[in-house]
Order: C-alpha cells, then structure tokens, then sequence
C-alpha cells in the first residue's frame, strides 16, 4: 500500500501533505479505520493463500510444476476454459441482442423488460440453480413436456453434462451482461442511425458500420466481467454438473476437503486470482470498475 | 423523433429479446407449482394441492432457525460493512487525492477475488484464530465481502453533494462531528439505505465460504438450501424459493415506488 504520508497528488511538498493530513485529521482517520481493518483481516489471509502454495509440502515452485504437469489438472482447467468461453459467448450473444431490445423498445415494453431482467438478478442463485434442476432432470419438466408432446421417447440428459452447467451459468450471468450493456447503448446518439439511413445505408449497413462499432466497448467490458465470474464460478457447476463438470474451483474445494493437498489448493487459487485480476485491469479500460459490481 | 425510431412491431431481436427474458423467468417460476406437490419428492402437483412442504419450512425441520441464523449474520454483516463503508466514503469524498483513491480500488477487492479463493483464504485464517464455526467469524467475512457495495452506493450518492455545504456548515459553528451527522449523512441517505440492502443481501445469499468456515453451530439458510439440494432435492425448497421469489418482487416494486416518490418530490422542491 502507498504510504500515507507520502506527497498527494493534491499536497505537492511533503510538507504540504502532512500539513493537509493535520488539518483533516478527521478524514484520515475516517479512510485508514476501514483500510486497515480489510488489510489486517483479508488481505492478510489471502496473502498467506499465496505464501502456502510457495511453502507445502516443500518450499519451491513444485506446486506450479504440478499444475503444468498433471494431466489431470490440464482436463480441469481445458473444462474451465470451455464451459467459461461458451458461456461468456452464448451469455454476449443473447444479452447483446435483449439490451438492443430493450434500449429500442416503447417506454412501457422498455420498463417491463428490466422489471424482470432485476428480478432475476435478485433471486438467489441457489433457488435459480434448484429451478434448473426441477426443469432439466431426467424426471424433469422439460423432459415431461417433450415426452408428452411425442418429440422424444426417452428422457433426454441435460444435468449432469456441460449443457446442464452451460444452461444454469449462462440464466446467471445473462443479467451482468444485459445491463452494462444496456447502459453502453443509452450512451449512442440515437439520431446516428436514422441519419445515416436517411443518407441511404440499409438498415443492416447502418447497424453495422454506425450502432455496432460504438457499442463495441460495452460488448468488451460486458465480455470481460462475465469471463470473471465464470472463471472462478462453484454454485451452478457443482450442482447442475453432478460431479461429472468439475470446473477448477470445485477442483480448489475438493484438493481442501477431501484430498487435504493444501498445497495444490493454494496454488491452484493464487493463479485463479492472478488471472481475474488481469481480467479486472483489462476490464476497467472499457468500464469503471465500481459499475461492474453485482446488481443494478 | 419518436415516428423515426418506431420498429416494425415483430423485429428479430424484440422476438430474441423477449425470449432471453422469458429464459430468466420462467424456469425459475417452476419451483411455485411444484412447491404444492403432494409427494415427498419433487414433482408437478398433478390434481392435488398440498401446503405440506410450507407446512416443514415453520415445522421441526430447522429451516426457522436457519433463517434466523441468517438474519443475525446477515444483519450484523450489514451494520458492520454500512459503518466502514459509509466511513470511508465520506473520508474519500472530502480528501479526494491519489492515495484515497487507491485505497478505494483495494476496498473493492473483495468483490473481484473469487469466492472460492475466500474460502481458502478463511478456512486457514479462522482457524488459527479460532472463528471456524462462529457468529463472528461468518460476520466478519461477509461484513468485508460486503463493505465494496456500500462504498459504490455511499460515493454514488456523494457525488451530487456540494462540498461547499460542509464549509457553510463549519462556517456558521458546527463541529466536524456535528457537520457529519447533520449535514452530510442525512444527505446521502438513499445511498446508505441502497448500500444497506445490498450489504445485507451479500450476506442473505451467501454461500461458498459458509459452507467451508462453518458446519453445525452456525446454520444459516444458504447451507440448509444447498445441504437440501445434495441430500434429496428436498421440495421444502421449491416451498421457500417461492416465498423468496415472492418477496423479492413485493421488494423491488417497494423499491421502485419509494424512488418515484423522491424524484417527485425532488422535482417538486
């Protein structure tokens, strides 16, 4: 952390700073209480994460040798790498084309539409996951109503598969895609189109040379924060994946658990964090950082 | 402007979009007929209704005082995270220079580490300073998983306040103390109150680091839903989503009634 007392960018001299730190005493003290409470009961705790993957069994790399060597550590993270593509591909595609919806429809249709987008973005994601189940198993409604209608004989597998896992995490994330996508879209001039049809484009041209390129910075930054949460996602993939989808941090949870490897663990979570912080620097070039936070 | 802009009523993606919407919606309305199952087991009710699934969420079966074990956590997480929280962004708001603002970034780290890296992290931590399995010890990690909302929501609402009022308010007497409560906090107070139910709600729902950090003596609702998942798909769920489903609708049109009375009421004055 930086030191305090160092010159700020307002203070100038050093001496201006410590002068400005007497005269708002009140203030730093206000800042540091909260800081230094997160750095003495978090920060410390997942540095000493980092430390252990170093430390055990023995000091050295060996952890991440293991991570680079075993085959089964590379079929986990090959799986996290595929269900988090698919999702975050799938979730962009759909959230794309539902913020378009939404920032083009009558105030009425415009009002109702986010009503239910917040509204699934409030419901726990456990009850959301348990739902999933109830419609996707074997005994499942969705397998009911296909029986009934007489397009399948047997049920069909959807849980306990990567479409189960696929289905329940892109109903997650669908919502922190729609709305930052949504609010890029409120931010494009909504003359430009019409003028550039009224020079002549069709309405295909218009949308891909004028409302496309202007919303690609949404499209990233929405990209880039659903590839956070499904990297590091446990919930629906424990769940909806029934053992069979073990993505790596249903790995992490299991090596803690049951295999006792703290060493493994440890590691396995210093990289997950390295890389969801990459993530995050390459997020906030596209949007705040404070506006990609859980829930509107 | 309005004729312009006016799409044929059936576009390609007015059909996509109300298709995504109906994704996020419907399935998760399933859990309210089944929650009326007759059956042990999770099923459609067929004919017969029964109320016995709401009957277990009051009964024996624990579900009452898991709840309760999640109101204590989640409000005590709340109250904690709303007090650092608000602290901080007042301070952030009124010192406004480089070292604030990095330390704002840090504050908001507990919302981008995984989860899963949380429970590591607690699992070891707490257990050297013996809070596995504790009140506080559950407090406290929601309070901090917590605490990046209500900085977001509390400068949210600071942005709009002119600084000059807390120089009117020194001017004319107060103490810095005085110029806090009186002036500042009453003017931020959507913010605190959005900061609030976020904070809470953090804490309501979680669930990765509960089931690492705690198992028998703190029992909140989250655990039991997901115990209840892996034991037997319990049907007292679908009963409890349904509750919850129902209370977090009655929660955002409460929410979206209070909003439109203050901007009248800004508009107003």
């Amino acid at each position: 952390m930086t030191d305090v007392f160092a010159p700020s960018a307002r203070g100038g001299s050093l001496f201006g700073a410590s002068a400005s730190f007497r005269k708002n005493t009140a203030y730093w003290v206000m800042v540091l209480v909260p800081a230094v409470f997160l750095a003495t009961l978090y920060l410390t705790p997942v540095i000493s994460v980092m430390v252990r993957s170093f430390v055990e069994p023995t000091v050295g790399l060996d952890n991440y040798a293991t991570i680079v060597d075993s085959a089964a550590i590379r079929s986990v993270l090959g799986k996290t790498a595929y269900i988090c593509f698919m999702t975050t591909a799938l979730t962009l595609a759909l959230g794309y084309v539902t913020a378009y919806a939404m920032t083009h429809a009558g105030q009425r249709e415009k009002y109702v539409m986010f009503f239910l987008v917040i509204l699934s973005f409030w419901i726990s994601v456990l009850i959301r996951t348990f739902a999933w189940i109830a419609v996707l198993q074997p005994q499942g409604i969705l397998n009911d109503i296909l029986i009934g209608l007489g397009l399948i004989e047997r049920p069909l597998r959807l849980v306990r598969n990567d479409i189960g896992v696929i289905v329940g995490m892109v109903h997650y994330m669908l919502p922190f895609a729609i709305l930052p996508l949504f609010a890029n879209m409120q931010t494009i001039d909504r003359t430009l189109v019409p003028a550039a049809r009224a020079l002549g484009a069709s309405a295909r041209w218009a949308f891909f040379t004028v409302f496309l390129p202007l919303s690609l910075p949404g499209l990233a930054g929405a990209g880039i924060l659903v590839l956070i949460f499904s990297s590091g996602f446990y919930i629906t993939p424990a769940i909806l994946g029934g053992g069979k989808v073990v993505m790596v941090a249903e790995y992490i949870s299991l090596q803690m658990s049951e295999t006792l490897k703290w060493g493994l663990a440890t590691s396995l979570a210093t990289c997950l964090t390295v890389v969801v912080l990459a993530l995050t620097v390459a997020m906030s070039r596209f949007m705040e950082v404070g506006s990609a936070g859980k829930r509107v | 402007m309005q004729s312009e802009l006016r799409r044929p009523t059936v576009s390609f993606s007015r059909v996509v979009g109300w298709m995504s919407v109906c994704f996020l919606i419907v399935p998760v309305l399933v859990v309210v007929p089944v929650s009326f199952t007759p059956k042990r087991y999770l099923s459609w009710p067929g004919s017969e209704w029964s109320l016995r699934h709401y009957e277990v969420l009051v009964g024996e079966g624990g579900w009452l005082s898991s709840i309760g074990d999640s109101l204590i956590v989640a409000t005590a997480a709340a109250v904690l995270a709303l007090a650092m929280g608000t602290l901080f962004a007042v301070g952030h708001w009124r010192l406004n220079n480089g070292v604030t603002r990095n330390l704002r970034l840090f504050l908001l780290l507990p919302m981008i580490v995984p989860p899963i890296v949380h429970a590591v992290a607690f699992y070891q931590a707490w257990a050297v300073l013996k809070l596995l399995d504790t009140y506080p010890g559950l407090i406290l990690v929601h309070s901090m998983k917590a605490l990046p909302f209500v900085v977001l929501s509390v400068s949210a609402s600071l942005i709009n306040l002119d600084p000059r009022l807390e120089q009117a308010s020194r001017s004319l007497g107060a103490t810095s103390r005085e110029t806090l409560w009186l002036i500042i906090l009453p003017q931020v107070r959507p913010g605190i109150i959005a900061g609030a139910i976020f904070a809470f709600v953090t804490s309501w729902d979680e669930i990765i680091v509960a089931i690492f950090i705690t198992s028998r003596e703190v029992y909140t609702l989250p655990k039991r839903i997901w115990d209840g998942i892996f034991d037997n798909i319990d049907p007292a769920i679908a009963a409890l989503g349904t509750v919850m489903i129902l209370l977090t609708a009655i929660g955002l049109v409460v929410k979206d009634r209070y909003e439109k009375a203050r901007n009248i009421k800004i508009g107003a004055s």
